[in-house]
């Protein structure tokens, strides 16, 4: 890793200077994580002490993996972060494509898509909640008159779709801005030839545009399904709580539940692991992407 | 452009328009709800245009809350999340640009082996470590209390990458000026390179101050004593304590006033906003 050709020398400053990002990361990261993974072979012991915790190899994890409900909580996860990742990114596209057209109106547009950014989760999770329910909500309402009977609260689907969207939702703003900033880059000489060349509108977008933003394309969903498998416990937390009948609920919010409304530390431990074990995956994809852009 | 298409730009802009609208919407919903007496919302569809209750609704809100059921005054609620906001983003500044500097500025035996410490905080996010983080901080005896609402939040690698790539793209011959002149480490920090950060602090300060506002899992982990929750929390509160359904008058106010801080923020620096959004994640 590289420096500054000349440094400063002094013995002491720069320890003293990393000191305190460096004993919080040990502290509250890497400590719990380890924490997390001694959990994860042990069995508990009970609250009276009679029982110690006994290590128990794999079991917490041979046990996870058999259990019927943490595979639904997978495939849960699994149709939760690719419906909110595709929904999010295909009307983001769409929004940048039509925005990068404008001129006299881009800055008016961008500004009023930006802004769900800055709603939390758990809030974004409230609002469409309030408007999809079943009693007062307005969706429900528009639903009825086409003859569908919305009912989040027994039909799982209507929930998974009720979550999705409002994960989505503030999620556009942050791929729109990425999206445009791609489309902006792409150089308009290459679209002229195209169109001389007496390419369509629609073939010089999937012809020539899309390849070219493959790079941001790929970047955001991966930034976009980390978000959707992490970020989203407030959208869950604050609106179905895992239900009904455990349709949405997602894995870091089971990890939660197992931990702290279950008390069953070690397959919640185990659980961690297992989400620790994704993300450096996704991190890992990430970074080798950055690496390959670069060199280009 | 390169061909003049009238009926293709009408026809983007009515995409576009819809697609404002629709993105507008729940926050529509939101004001327009939180302007009507509990009364409206008993029964029958909720109501699209204004009501005439706002000032009670929000009154009732920021100084009362939901007393009954356990949820304090939104205006205390916003009080700390404005402190739990500031206490991390100040917090998270500092430390990265220090540890940063170090980095970039100094060779001393460990940089390395430091310098992964640090990017190890990028793979563990708070969600996968739950139980064990909560432990620890209890051991602290941080529960309810604002250190440990924010310190263990305040480690960053992302602001560390951030100021580390914006450090060595600064000219190699301002150190060397200013080691020629006598001046050692820290006075270089403060008097040359802290002034040259200052649009990328700035952009930071904004994403850092959302991401801060926005906490949700951990006040709600480590926070009992309603004299320390925080809004975004908070509503969570509101939404399901009680049997009933929620009181939605006074619940929408409250999501109105939660959203309002960082929705102001965005807006009011909105290039600085899309400068650290696209510049951190990279």
């Amino acid at each position: 890793m590289q420096t500054k050709r000349m440094t400063f020398s002094r013995s002491w400053l720069p320890y003293a200077l990393l000191a305190p990002q460096v004993i919080i990361t040990l502290i509250f990261f890497i400590w719990p994580s380890f924490q997390a993974l001694r959990q994860s072979v042990y069995r508990q012991g009970d609250a009276f002490g009679i029982r110690p915790p006994q290590f128990v190899w794999f079991q917490n994890f041979q046990a996870l993996f058999a259990d019927p409900l943490y595979l639904n909580s997978l495939k849960v996860t699994a149709v939760f972060a690719i419906g909110t990742t595709l929904l999010s990114m295909s009307v983001a596209l769409l929004f940048a494509v039509m925005v990068n057209r404008m001129i006299r109106s881009r800055d008016t547009y961008t500004t009023f898509l930006v802004w769900p950014y800055a709603i939390a989760p758990a809030i974004a999770g409230v609002l469409w909640w309030f408007i999809f329910n079943p009693s007062i909500g307005i969706m429900p309402y528009m639903l009825d008159m086409v003859g569908y009977n919305w009912n989040h609260r027994r039909d799982g689907n209507d929930a998974m779709i009720m979550v999705i969207i409002a994960s989505a939702w503030r999620q556009i703003s942050y791929n729109f801005l990425f999206f445009l900033a791609g489309l902006a880059a792409i150089p308009q000489s290459l679209i002229e030839a195209a169109a001389i060349d007496g390419a369509s509108r629609m073939k010089r977008f999937w012809t020539i545009v899309f390849p070219l933003l493959s790079p941001i394309t790929f970047f955001l969903l991966v930034i976009n399904i980390v978000y959707a498998m992490f970020d989203t416990f407030g959208v869950i937390h604050a609106t179905t709580e895992g239900g009904p009948a455990q349709a949405t609920n997602i894995l870091v919010y089971k990890v939660y539940r197992d931990g702290f409304v279950n008390l069953n530390f070690g397959s919640s431990a185990a659980q961690s692991v297992v989400l620790m074990g994704i993300v450096i995956v996704l991190t890992v994809i990430q970074f080798r992407y950055i690496e390959r852009r670069v060199n280009y | 452009m390169v061909e003049n298409n009238r009926w293709g730009n009408f026809f983007a802009h009515v995409i576009l328009i819809l697609g404002v609208a629709i993105v507008v919407f729940p926050v529509y919903v939101a004001i327009i709800a939180s302007t009507h007496p509990p009364g409206t919302f008993v029964r029958g569809v909720m109501p699209l245009w204004p009501g005439t209750n706002a000032w009670e609704n929000y009154t009732t809100a920021i100084t009362e809350g939901r007393s009954r059921a356990g949820t304090p005054p939104i205006g205390g609620m916003m009080w700390n999340s404005f402190i739990m906001a500031m206490a991390i983003t100040i917090g998270k500044l500092s430390i990265s640009i220090i540890s940063a500097f170090a980095i970039v500025y100094f060779r001393f035996p460990g940089r390395i082996f430091f310098f992964w410490i640090i990017f190890l905080t990028l793979m563990l996010p708070v969600e996968v470590r739950i139980v064990p983080t909560f432990q620890v901080v209890a051991d602290f005896g941080m529960l309810n209390s604002f250190a440990g609402l924010s310190i263990p939040l305040i480690a960053s690698a992302t602001a560390t990458f951030l100021f580390r790539q914006f450090f060595m793209t600064v000219p190699e011959e301002l150190m060397e000026a200013a080691r020629v002149d006598g001046a050692g480490p820290m006075k270089f920090f403060k008097d040359i390179l802290l002034p040259l950060s200052i649009t990328n602090i700035a952009a930071l300060f904004v994403i850092m101050f959302i991401y801060g506002w926005n906490q949700y899992l951990w006040p709600l982990l480590i926070t009992t004593d309603p004299d320390y929750y925080t809004i975004v929390m908070g509503i969570q509160r509101m939404v399901t304590g009680g049997d009933s359904e929620p009181l939605w008058h006074l619940v929408m106010a409250t999501v109105v006033l939660a959203a309002l801080p960082p929705v102001l923020v965005i807006l009011f620096m909105q290039r600085l906003f899309v400068k650290g959004l696209t510049e951190t994640e990279k």
